[in-house]
């Protein structure tokens, strides 16, 4: 920890006096814990040192985001993973093609539910142990057919973007669990900020949504942690950059370099030592602006998962950078894919999956490395990483991307 | 003039800008329109409003609750984003730099929709505009007080009238090539060290 501080106080004077005669690229972010790689790569020097002048711009909504991007009043964003393939397919859009040569995280999400909804769960048998994906199912779908059986309105449940891993883990997991989420509950965008407020006003009874929303829940006495994504769909692709694929082709040395900026980044924000650091920086008003705490959980791998109870350590809460993490994956990126098939968001092309794969470029971030001035401490340019980048959801099902028809037959 | 026809829904919490968006709507001749303020309530009115065109703020977050509801609602004719017809991105760009996103339905001819955009886009920048006034308007006032309070400590200290106070502080002003303002702030924190000392 202290060697990165004298670097950051060493850096930052520089960060000022230099960035103006850089090349400037401007990315978009949302306000969630999950965009910690951008701003560490911008607040800790680490853009400028890879040569670029890095601005970013909050963001209120993913479909701002998109627009932007589209009409080139930003080189690119932060994406839910779905996003650039939605974008690139054309579904409810013009087509523009897109890239991703980066993914700032894996896992970070959470599913919780309001204390009513987990107090009923908790009733029957085989009350669901913290993060047991597949119990906690079981308990769900006890509740609903109880509530069926009752004639009670539909359980509802919170997502943030018809495009959102959220949407798509939620679908997952209550589809294994037996429950139709089309219509046993009903699914509703609700903005991150929202989330809390729409389960304490009862609009909704449960929500999947990335960091710090879950623990802004618990810490407001609200709901219950009950499932992480690191359980749910281990090491799974969460958010990415995403930029259109024109200007990627036409500005390839900049993109190396925020490319090996965000790497550089990535590495400083994984590192347990600086998690702390990292609160206090995501924290501020003009990223999250909110209190330290709160935003420290997930970055530290402590979740409160209750008010009242223990923190639990939990293992790749949030991965930033460790295991390959920020190597874009094909084969996630087909299987959100093959869940906007599954969900009848998509109609199922047959050229699809090579529009995807030309999406997802882990060999971009592989050849931007091997260009820094720098060693890779990474193990992303190993094949080996790629290939224990198998995707695993909690039942296990095997995932051919080869044949996603068969998958979903 | 609009076409009295089509069915617009405009979803605006600020009341000022909706009042200042449904007026230029009706003063082009569009006569059904719509306002909604509570996103919360918006999904359950959307299928019986049926709207031709939606009209949203930019910098609303409830666009990506909006987006969800043309995937979900099938039974409802779909309306889609502006953005979407790339072959007017002047337009887009416009719009965009107002701070305002409009949908229509899917089919609605160009010719139909771009005058109502064009009235969003002028009704977006009247509401900035105002919005600006106001703040100069706010502004101005508490410079006012300011000055006002300077004047005091000196006819006070001095044991002058106003009006020379009031040169006072302008001959100071034009000496120093400061602002009014800036020169009676400097009384006022001065008085200020002192009463404390």
């Amino acid at each position: 920890m202290r060697d990165n501080q004298v670097m950051t106080r060493e850096v930052e004077p520089q960060t000022r006096r230099d960035a103006r005669h850089l090349p400037t690229i401007t990315l978009g972010f949302i306000p969630l814990t999950d965009c910690a790689v951008l701003a560490v790569a911008r607040e800790r020097g680490f853009a400028v040192r890879e040569g670029i002048d890095l601005r970013l711009s909050r963001e209120v909504s993913w479909a701002n985001i998109r627009d932007k991007v589209a009409l080139g009043h930003l080189h690119g964003a932060q994406m839910l993973a779905g996003m650039p393939i939605a974008t690139t397919l054309g579904i409810n859009q013009i087509p523009m093609p897109m890239q991703v040569p980066f993914c700032l995280n894996r896992n970070g999400n959470a599913i919780t539910v309001s204390n009513t909804l987990h107090d009923a769960m908790a009733q029957g048998d085989g009350f669901p142990a913290w993060d047991d994906v597949a119990a906690a199912g079981r308990a769900l779908h006890r509740v609903i057919a109880q509530r069926q059986a009752e004639g009670r309105a539909p359980l509802t449940f919170g997502m943030v973007y018809p495009f959102s891993c959220h949407n798509y883990e939620l679908r997952y997991w209550m589809a294994a669990s037996g429950i139709d989420p089309d219509n046993d509950v009903r699914l509703v965008v609700v903005p991150p900020p929202l989330m809390v407020d729409s389960l304490r006003d009862g609009h909704i009874d449960g929500f999947c949504v990335g960091e710090p929303w879950s623990s802004v829940a618990v810490e407001a006495n609200l709901g219950r942690i009950i499932v992480s994504k690191a359980k749910l769909w281990r090491h799974g692709m969460e958010k990415v950059v995403g930029v259109p694929k024109v200007w990627a082709s036409q500005n390839g040395a900049v993109l190396a370099a925020l490319i090996r900026a965000l790497d550089r980044a990535a590495a400083w924000a994984d590192d347990p030592v600086n998690c702390h650091e990292l609160a206090t920086l995501l924290a501020a008003p003009e990223y999250l602006g909110m209190p330290e705490g709160v935003v420290a959980r997930a970055l530290c791998g402590e979740i409160l998962t209750g008010s009242g109870l223990e923190h639990r350590a939990v293992d790749d809460f949030l991965v930033l950078h460790r295991n390959g993490a920020n190597l874009p994956s094909v084969e996630h990126a087909l299987w959100i894919y093959s869940q906007m098939v599954r969900w009848r968001q998509a109609v199922r092309r047959p050229g699809d999956e090579a529009l995807i794969r030309s999406i997802f470029r882990p060999d971009v971030y592989r050849a931007a490395l091997a260009g820094a001035a720098w060693e890779p401490d990474t193990m992303a340019d190993s094949p080996e990483i790629e290939a224990s980048d198998e995707l695993d959801l909690f039942d296990h099902r095997p995932f051919d991307p080869t044949n996603i028809d068969a998958y979903l037959a | 003039m609009g076409d009295p026809t089509l069915t617009i829904l405009i979803i605006e919490e600020n009341p000022v800008r909706a009042a200042i968006l449904e007026d230029g709507m009706r003063e082009a001749g569009y006569g059904r329109i719509i306002h909604v303020s509570d996103m919360v309530t918006v999904p359950d009115k959307i299928c019986a409003i049926d709207p031709d065109v939606i009209v949203i703020g930019l910098e609303n977050a409830s666009r990506d609750t909006l987006e969800q509801m043309f995937q979900v609602s099938r039974t409802v004719r779909r309306p889609i984003a502006m953005f979407v017809d790339t072959s007017d991105t002047a337009t887009i760009q416009a719009a965009v730099d107002a701070g305002v996103s409009t949908y229509v339905v899917d089919g609605l001819k160009k010719e139909r929709v771009r005058p109502i955009i064009d009235v969003t886009i002028s009704r977006f920048h009247a509401f900035r505009r105002l919005q600006e006034e106001l703040a100069e308007a706010k502004e101005a006032l508490a410079a006012r007080k300011v000055i006002e309070r300077a004047k005091g400590i000196l006819m006070k200290q001095k044991n002058i009238n106003e009006d020379e106070a009031y040169n006072l502080l302008r001959r100071a002003a034009m000496s120093q090539k400061r602002k009014l303002f800036d020169i009676a702030q400097s009384v006022l924190t001065t008085a200020q060290l002192f009463d404390e000392a």
